[in-house]
């Protein structure tokens, strides 16, 4: 009984950072129409960003935001004077994005070398905490409600504000939305910027559970892609229930048969693809 | 036995009704068109003959035969052929290649890996005669993107006729062609035997009224007006639904 | 003018191991020959088709796996070269069904899946697979009794593997089913009003790659006497489609530069150059953003082709 009570929570720890990580993938895939191949590699960027900022003296929470706005200040390079110049050519795009996760991962090999690197755990958020009778750390727990938080504030964000609504214009019919004079491409860097952001602050989050190392970036990324292919692109409700959805599949796919821990994941994502090619959530592609 | 019929043909897309209860028939030989304005509904009806779309009510029959159910990669067997008002040929092959490619589609030939193409004489040689039939035979290996718009407008309807179709649909074949071009368009069309049941859309009147024997109006998906070209020409609610534009 | 270039070229290739200077560059050569027949067949999808894959490698790795498997049951090379290369023809099926239910984007994002869960079985289910360790066989084939252990041998049998691709490729391209093909890539709706089967001539050319590929898996399995997960995970597929694209596609030269230029990037020049990843990030952006006609698939040709001058000027496509 015990052994599910654990990996249910696992899961939902494991969910929460997931949706910290899609969020942005589905924002971006929904928006610009392209699965960012980079997108892992700014997940690892940013907590290997952090690592260094922690180590000059820097709290964690401010490294969090300023590795985050570093790997934003990166992705809106990249889309603004690389993506740009390929638009229309989505495929060309994403090509792209899988050659820059190469750079990029090469490039943190040589700065931070091979060795992996832990992130302490903050301050005030250390220990454990118990649910169920069973003590769980705390800062796992805490994962969760951070993810909540940001999925309150995305929520706000595309709901309440006018760039949220141009946004969800653009997810809509990017075409229309051009139309009514929105500006599109504008749109493109803010929204790649914000998903950078969202997946360097996710890096540094996950950095106390999963420390950073080579490779990490190979690993968050597939994740994602399956997170946002059940979810649907560009839903936020999608994300955040194909987070949980995998978070669940995953730890419960490796308690049960952990001969087939990628296919348990990659195998729904797959039958989505075929049957539906929108995802749970999306909007029926054209 | 008419050549091809429509009978009460309907087509949305979301909630927009773009055929509407269209009911046609074309007597074999005959020289139909196809007129209304933007948005009439006219390229849908045929994509709906040629099976690019799947109607949601109706029938379409070909020689009396039921062909709602065939698939759009089978009606060319049976005997459509159709051009594309927005040109659709292979811009990195010669003239005499796409036609190749054309014939090719009926043939089983398509299939075989093993045989050189280039050396499939009676088949390169019926290429060449049907280009002799737009008068292109001159181009025959020119690449297709190194000629003019009205010489690939003559291309696509080799294309077409190349299939020996029964049934030819011309999709606005004079648009965006000068007037000498449209002159060598209309003379390739009018050339055809009879053997051949042409429906043509246009939206230029000029060249078109010359063409047709009978004229269907569309409006807003609906058939509007059908009968001889002079009954068309003659009714009042055709001079409202084009002065109206 | 080109006879002379390409016999020049097979008297150069045959004579290989006696000019090359030394072993290691005969075993280098080895490798390029069949990683160019691995982005030959790749390049039959991403080139001739305009289907742009990031799975192959699973069929790949899934020869390689299924020959050492069948060579470690105790049986002889023709049995393996078989039961590896069915195996892969019936898994290319099973892919091209899936991968062809999109298009585009969506055909490379099944296609990533589908290598995913190769990998991911690779992997992990360790009973089969043994996991990271790989599985490790003995011995090459000896084909009529003649011994293929020696890095000569070895190249000179790879080569005759290699011309014999080559030559099926150039007889493909010529045919009219090749040209059914490159029809599909280009106008796939103009195809399909002319009466092709546009989702069976795709299957077909699937099935093609899938083969041609298992070829070089197999190859790869005798060249390395090992197979490990890392040659079906995502860089893998990824390496093979920059093999395609640096080279040109829709050629068959193209892959086969591509090839050469990658193997010798990974093993001559990784000696010089530490950063061989980011070499090879670097390639494939500065490829894809300069040089379009690298990469092929409909989305950036049909750009340029829709840009050109002589656009219509009846414009409305509604009717």
């Amino acid at each position: 009984m015990n052994v599910w009570v654990v990996l249910a929570v696992n899961s939902v720890t494991l969910g929460g950072l997931l949706f910290l990580l899609s969020a942005g993938f589905s924002l971006v895939f929904g928006l610009m129409k392209i699965p960012n191949l980079t997108h892992g590699s700014f997940f690892m960027l940013g907590a290997y960003l952090a690592t260094s900022l922690i180590a000059a003296g820097f709290g964690f929470w401010t490294a969090a935001v300023v590795g985050g706005l570093l790997v934003a200040l990166f992705g809106g390079i990249v889309e603004r004077f690389i993506l740009r110049r390929l638009a229309g050519a989505e495929l060309a795009q994403v090509l792209v994005t899988l050659g820059l996760s190469f750079m990029v991962a090469d490039v943190c090999l040589m700065v931070w070398t091979g060795d992996p690197i832990r992130i302490a755990t903050p301050d005030g958020l250390r220990g454990a905490t118990s649910v169920g009778g069973v003590g769980f750390p705390t800062y796992r727990l805490a994962v969760s409600l951070i993810a909540v938080v940001v999925a309150a504030a995305l929520w706000a964000l595309l709901d309440r504000t006018r760039l949220g609504a141009m946004i969800r214009a653009g997810v809509d019919d990017a075409e229309m939305a051009r139309v009514t004079g929105i500006r599109v491409s504008r749109l493109f860097t803010i929204v790649f910027c914000l998903g950078a952001w969202l997946a360097g602050v996710a890096g540094v989050i996950g950095g106390p559970i999963l420390s950073v190392y080579p490779g990490l970036d190979g690993e968050m990324l597939p994740l994602a892609l399956v997170v946002v292919i059940l979810g649907g692109s560009g839903s936020l409700l999608g994300s955040l229930v194909g987070s949980f959805v995998v978070g669940f599949l995953y730890n419960f796919g490796q308690a049960m048969f952990p001969e087939l821990a990628y296919v348990v994941l990659f195998l729904p994502m797959l039958i989505v693809l075929v049957v539906r090619p929108q995802g749970l959530f999306g909007r029926p592609a054209v | 036995m008419t050549a091809l019929a429509v009978r009460d043909l309907d087509k949305s897309f979301g909630g927009l009704r773009v055929t509407s209860r269209v009911s046609l028939a074309v007597e074999p030989g005959e020289r139909r068109l196809i007129i209304g304005p933007n948005g009439a509904g006219k390229t849908t009806l045929f994509n709906l003959i040629t099976g690019e779309l799947a109607p949601d009510r109706g029938a379409i029959t070909l020689f009396d035969r039921d062909i709602t159910r065939v698939p759009s990669r089978r009606r060319p067997h049976l005997g459509i052929a159709r051009t594309y008002q927005i040109i659709t040929l292979f811009p990195r092959d010669t003239l005499l290649r796409n036609v190749t490619l054309s014939l090719l589609g009926l043939s089983s030939l398509r299939w075989n890996p093993l045989a050189r193409l280039d050396g499939q004489r009676a088949l390169i040689a019926r290429a060449r005669e049907v280009l002799e039939r737009v008068a292109l035979e001159h181009l025959a290996d020119r690449p297709l993107g190194q000629t003019s718009y009205g010489e690939r407008r003559r291309v696509e309807i080799a294309m077409a006729l190349a299939q020996n179709p029964r049934v030819l649909l011309l999709d606005e074949p004079f648009a965006g062609l000068s007037i000498e071009e449209r002159r060598d368009v209309l003379r390739l069309v009018t050339g055809i035997p009879r053997d051949v049941t042409i429906v043509m859309i246009e939206h230029d009147m000029d060249v078109a009224l010359d063409f047709a024997e009978r004229i269907t109006v569309l409006h807003f998906g609906e058939v509007v007006i059908e009968g001889t070209r002079a009954e068309v020409v003659a009714h009042p609610r055709t001079r409202e639904i084009y002065l109206g534009e | 003018m080109k006879r002379i270039a390409l016999g020049a070229a097979l008297v150069g290739l045959v004579t290989l191991p006696t000019w090359v200077g030394g072993t290691y560059y005969v075993n280098i050569a080895s490798q390029i020959l069949f990683y160019a027949i691995f982005a030959l067949g790749v390049n039959v999808l991403a080139g001739y088709a305009g289907l742009v894959s990031l799975g192959h490698a699973g069929l790949f790795g899934i020869a390689a796996y299924a020959g050492a498997k069948i060579l470690g049951g105790g049986h002889g090379h023709l049995m393996v070269a078989l039961v590896a290369l069915a195996t892969t023809l019936i898994f290319s099926a099973v892919f091209a069904v899936l991968a062809l239910r999109g298009t585009g984007l969506g055909f490379v994002m099944i296609t990533v899946a589908l290598g995913q869960i190769v990998w991911g079985v690779a992997y992990r289910w360790i009973s089969i697979t043994n996991g990271d360790n790989g599985v490790t066989i003995t011995g090459r084939p000896a084909p009529f009794g003649l011994s293929l252990a020696s890095p000569r041998s070895f190249y000179w049998a790879t080569l005759l593997v290699f011309l014999l691709a080559v030559a099926s490729m150039a007889v493909f391209v010529a045919s009219p089913f090749g040209a059914s093909v490159r029809g599909t890539r280009d106008q796939p709706r103009r195809m399909n009003a002319l009466g092709y089967n546009v989702w069976m001539i795709r299957f077909l050319a699937f099935l093609l790659s899938g083969f041609w590929s298992g070829v070089a898996g197999l190859l790869f399995l005798y060249y390395n006497q090992f197979v490990s997960p890392q040659a079906v995970a995502l860089t893998a597929s990824a390496e093979a489609l920059l093999m395609v694209i640096s080279g040109g596609t829709a050629t068959l030269l193209g892959p086969i530069t591509g090839a050469f230029l990658v193997v010798i990037m990974k093993n001559v020049a990784s000696a010089y150059i530490e950063r061989w990843n980011f070499v090879l990030g670097a390639i494939f952006v500065l490829i894809v953003v300069f040089m379009p006609e690298g990469l092929v698939p409909g989305t950036v040709r049909l750009a340029r082709w829709t840009s050109t001058a002589w656009r219509p000027r009846a414009v409305q496509p509604t009717a």
